[in-house]
Parts: C-alpha cells; structure tokens; sequence
C-alpha cells in the first residue's frame, strides 16, 4: 500500500458568523495516499473548501487532528507552517490569483524567493514550470495580458514550481469557459500521472470529477463514507 | 527571502495619482524644512566664516555687541601698547579704535529701510582687515565724509552704489569706494573715518569697541587673559571669531519657526502616508492572502508594506529637495539681532541639509506606514482571500 501523505481525525470546524454557531465541518476522517488524485464534491457551503483549506494549514481546526506528510499541523506555529507550506504544498485557486504588477515568469518565480536558490537558478526554475503548462512563449507577459485559462495555468507553474509533494486545488476550473476548463484538468491529471503529484480537487463540477481516480463527496459538513453520494446528487 | 522590491515599485507606479499626491504632500513638508534649514546654513556659513583668528574684540565688560558697547578712549589708550599686540611694517600697534552705529537704508526688498552697519575705522582698522580688498572706487580720505561700502550693501542698496550719496550724522556722506571680503558678514557693513563719524555723532571720547592683532595664538590667549583680568579697564576680550560665531543665533527664531510648521505639516503627511497605506493594504487584501499561502511569513508581509511606505516617502524626499534648489546661492538679509543691523548672506542647500531632508521624509514614511503593515501582516488568511 502507498504511503499516506493527508490523513485527518476527527477534524472539525466551527465558527460564529453573525451570533449564529456554524458547523463547516464535523468529524471528519480522511487519508489520501500519495499518487492519488482525489476529488472533493459536494454543494456549494457544504465544508469542501473548509476541508482544504485546514490540509494546506491556512485555517486551524476547532478540534480533531490533521497530519499532512507526517508533520502534525497542529503543534506548527505560523513561521513553521509558511516554511512548511512554501515546501511541501501547492495550492491553485479558483480566481487564480496571479500578482498583477508582476509577469508570469515573476509570479511563478515567487514561491523560490524563499529557497536558497539564486536569481538564475530561480528564473531557470520559474521558466521550466511555466513551458511544462504549456506557457513558454508567454514568460513576459502581465496576467492581464493572458486568457483566464492561461492565467491558470501560471498559477499551476507557481503551484508546482517548487517542486511540492501535494497540489491542492480550489475550484480551479469554476471561472473558465469548457475548453479552458478541460485544458486545466488534463494538465492537473498529467502532473499526477506522469509527475506523481498527489492532487486533491475540490469541485462541485462531475464532468472535473472524472479526472480524478477517487472521488469523496461532503454535504452539510459531512464527508461522506466512500463511496456514498449525498441525497439528490446525480 | 523578502519579496521583491519590484513588487512595491510597480505598485507605486500602477496607483500614479495617490502616489504623486502623497509624494507632493511629504515634498512640500521637506522643502519648508530645508528651506528653513538653508537660511540658517547660509547664516552659519556666513558667521564662521568670519574673523581673523589672531584678532581679538574688546568691548565694554556686560556688552554682547559694539552696538550697545560704551569703550572710552582713554581705554583704548591704555592698553594699546600691551605686550603680544603685533605691530605693522612702521612699528605702530596693530589696534584700532572703532565706533559702530546703524543707519537705515531703503533697498528694493525693504523700501521702508533696513538697518546698516556703520564702522569708524582708522587706517589701522583697514589695516587689520586685509581681508577686505577694493573692487571699485578707493579708500575713504580721513577727515572727510566719505564712505567705503561692502559688496553685500552695494548689491543691496541702489542709493551706496560707487559714486552716490548717502545722508546721515551730520551730512552727505560719498560713496567712494567698494570692498569685498572672503569673511562674508563683513561685506554687510560700510566703513568711514572714526573721527569724522565721532564729531557727527557726537561721540568723540566714548566709542564701540577696539579690534586688536595678537602675535600669535599664544600671545592671543595671554592678551585676552590679561585684558579680562584688569579691573581697571573693564573690558570683554574675544576673539573676533567668537564674537561672529554667536551671531549665528540670529537665525534661530526662523529655524525653531521653520521646523515647528514643518512638524504639523509632517503630522498632515504622516497621515496621507498612512491612508494612502491603508487603501494599498485594503486593496491588496487578496495579494496578502496569497502571498501568505505561498509561504511569505507575516514579517515578510509588514516589511514589504513599510518599504512601500518608504519608496513613497524617498520619492517624496527628493521632491521636496528639488523643490527647494532653486534657493541655493539665493542672497538675502535677516536683521541680525546681535548688532541690530541687516545681515546679507546666501541660502545654502548643502549635501547634509539634503541628507536631513531625506532622513525626514523617511521618518514621515516610517510612521505613516507602520500601522498599515501591521495591519497587513495581521490579516488571516482566509479572511484577506475573501476580501474583495
């Protein structure tokens, strides 16, 4: 069996918006191995993102443990886990978010800033990830001079530019047009297949689940036991 | 690793609007510094630069000025011969008794009329000055009412140019000559005879002051000591340096003003910094939060914000110098509050002036951008991806 590199107990996260106790997510247990790709779906408010965005470290769990690569996130303090994400994890999000003043080769050279690499190595770097998606010709281009698919496909290459074990994904296909959409997961599916990257996807779209070799299905902050799909869901 | 700087250049460069308004507000806070600034290093300039440093001044013991100084003759007569006084080529003392008062004159800038130095000198006097050298006309004649005028009141006062006339004592006074000294405050004073300025003003037996040449600096201390120490003669012995150098102090009422408009302004700047700061920072609240995501630590994040702060206020800093350049080299006169008379001296924007200005403009930076980087630093993840 592959080794587990994501795996939760008991993870729960609630919070208070406006007086109200909200439950995001409730106990839940998870263990993705590495070389998986594994989808996350579920409605829109269901926990899906809650979930992701504790396996990255970018929110704290109310309770309940999270072991990502074998650190216990927990017991991390910010410093610990900015070095520790900056290492080990990718994260692409929906709207993208590229540094609008910086061009693609510096957007996805920013991640190396905080390796030991020097400024050549780093350009290097940045320039390989960007032709891996596809993106060679476009190195000096401003996100606002790029479609809405390659700006997402930068951010893949700032994703994946420092080489990180997991590459965790937000709804990344929920702002482009079907062929951007299919251009994106075909190259998130590459990665996985044929760079091993262990990619977890969060998507409330079938047709992006079908790239995915396992899929988990979360609904009213509920993962699901696998296999089981929430009421109603086609 | 920080991140880039290009980062905060190129978001400097994006908002041009605030950030040249915000430069134009820091710009306008140094340029009332330096200029206040400059006016008291033209000022300095011009005192320090002044004096011999082997004359010393007497004037009547308790008087900080020749102006308010009471120097019998009689005085001068007593001590004149006094050991370590230089002699010239003919073996006479290197000592003279002068007679300051002010008469006023109208120039361009004060046509109600500015206070001028006038100083009865003897041939003695000239002497002791060799730093003053002809540039037109001649010496004033002893015995007549002639007057020999420095550069700065010539430049100044249209009616002492060479050849005019001037009115005061008891008559009509010649321009005869112009002088120019290396030692600037000196060029803002006329000279004439001491006896003829004494019979007009009535002030044959009581003068101002006496200027004496000591042999050397050795000679020059045991003479100040030796004059300080009669108690008959009741005199206060300087050097003439000295004397210049408190002059100075005209200057500070315009550079204690100058820097207190300057710090209200800079509180008005501060301010502008810091909201200019706070709208970056709310903009960029996604930036933030992805930056966050890539690894930057919180410190990164505040630090990257205070440089932003602080390119805004350097832009500014060189603004505001720019802006106060063109008064470099500048002449212009301030009442001199030791001799009561105008002193004329050039503005100076020296390269140390400049570095205050910038290290100002920096402080200005500083504060106005600390609380938005902390502010930038402090936001949560999730809550800065979110913000829109």
């Amino acid at each position: 069996m592959s080794d587990v590199v994501i795996k939760t107990r008991n993870l729960t996260k609630e919070y208070i918006r406006d007086e109200f106790h909200v439950v995001a997510l409730k106990d839940a247990e998870i263990e993705v191995h590495r070389g998986d790709f594994v989808a996350l779906m579920g409605p829109s408010g269901s926990g899906k993102s809650t979930l992701l965005h504790l396996v990255a470290a970018m929110d704290r769990p109310t309770s309940g443990e999270i072991e990502v690569l074998g650190s216990k996130l927990n017991g991390l303090n910010d410093g610990a886990i900015a070095r520790w994400r900056n290492r080990h994890v990718g994260f692409v999000f929906q709207s993208f978010n590229l540094i609008p003043v910086l061009t693609a080769l510096e957007n996805v050279e920013l991640p190396l800033k905080l390796t030991h690499l020097k400024k050549g190595e780093r350009m290097q770097h940045a320039a390989t990830a960007l032709k891996l998606v596809g993106l060679g010709d476009r190195l000096g281009h401003f996100p606002r001079q790029l479609s809405g698919g390659q700006e997402q496909r930068v951010a893949i290459a700032r994703a994946i530019v420092t080489d990180p074990d997991i590459l965790l994904c937000d709804e990344p296909t929920g702002n482009l047009d079907a062929k951007s959409a299919q251009e994106v997961l075909s190259l998130l599916a590459k990665l996985n297949k044929e760079h091993g990257k262990t990619v977890v996807l969060v998507t409330h779209d079938p047709h992006a689940a079908h790239y995915a070799s396992k899929v988990r299905y979360i609904d009213k902050g509920e993962l699901l036991p696998d296999g089981t799909k929430p009421e109603g869901w086609n | 690793m920080a991140i880039p700087l290009s980062y905060n250049v190129r978001n400097l460069a994006v908002r041009k609007t605030t950030t040249v308004m915000t430069a134009l507000g820091i710009a306008l806070t140094v340029a009332v510094l330096l200029a206040a600034f400059s006016l008291v290093e033209g000022l300095r300039t011009t005192f320090e630069g002044s004096g011999h440093p082997l004359n010393v001044l007497l004037t009547r013991k308790g008087s900080d000025s020749e102006l308010s100084s009471n120097f019998p003759r009689s005085v001068f007569n007593d001590l004149k011969f006094k050991q370590g006084i230089a002699k010239n080529a003919n073996g006479e003392p290197l000592a003279s008794l002068e007679m300051v008062t002010v008469i006023m004159l109208s120039s361009e800038e004060f046509p109600e009329g500015a206070n001028v130095n006038v100083r009865g000198v003897t041939p003695t006097g000239i002497e002791i000055r060799e730093d003053c050298r002809l540039t037109s006309g001649r010496w004033f004649t002893p015995g007549r009412r002639e007057v020999t005028v420095g550069s700065s009141v010539a430049k100044r006062y249209p009616t002492a140019h060479l050849g005019g006339k001037l009115k005061f004592g008891r008559g009509e006074w010649d321009v005869v000559g112009v002088y120019d000294s290396v030692q600037a405050a000196r060029n803002s004073e006329m000279m004439v005879d001491l006896n003829q300025a004494a019979g007009d003003f009535e002030r044959s037996e009581v003068l101002s002051s006496a200027l004496i040449r000591a042999t050397d600096e050795v000679a020059r201390q045991a003479l100040i000591n030796d004059l300080e120490f009669d108690t008959r003669l009741n005199v206060k012995a300087r050097t003439e340096k000295e004397y210049y150098a408190l002059q100075t102090s005209s200057g500070d009422l315009v550079k204690y003003l100058g820097t207190f408009v300057a710090v209200i302004m800079a509180v008005g700047s501060c301010f502008a910094a810091m909201n200019t700061m706070y709208a970056a920072v709310a903009r960029r609240s996604k930036e933030i939060g992805t930056l966050r995501v890539l690894g930057f630590s919180k410190v990164s994040i505040m630090l990257s914000f205070l440089i932003e702060s602080l390119l805004l206020s350097i832009l500014g800093g060189l603004l505001g110098i720019l802006l106060v350049m063109p008064l470099n080299g500048i002449t212009t006169g301030i009442g001199n509050f030791v001799t009561f008379s105008e002193v004329a001296f050039k503005l100076r924007v020296s390269p140390e002036i400049m570095m205050r200005g910038m290290i100002f403009a920096l402080f200005m930076g500083a504060f106005g951008g600390l609380l938005p980087a902390f502010s930038a630093a402090r936001k949560q993840i999730l809550t800065a991806l979110r913000q829109i």
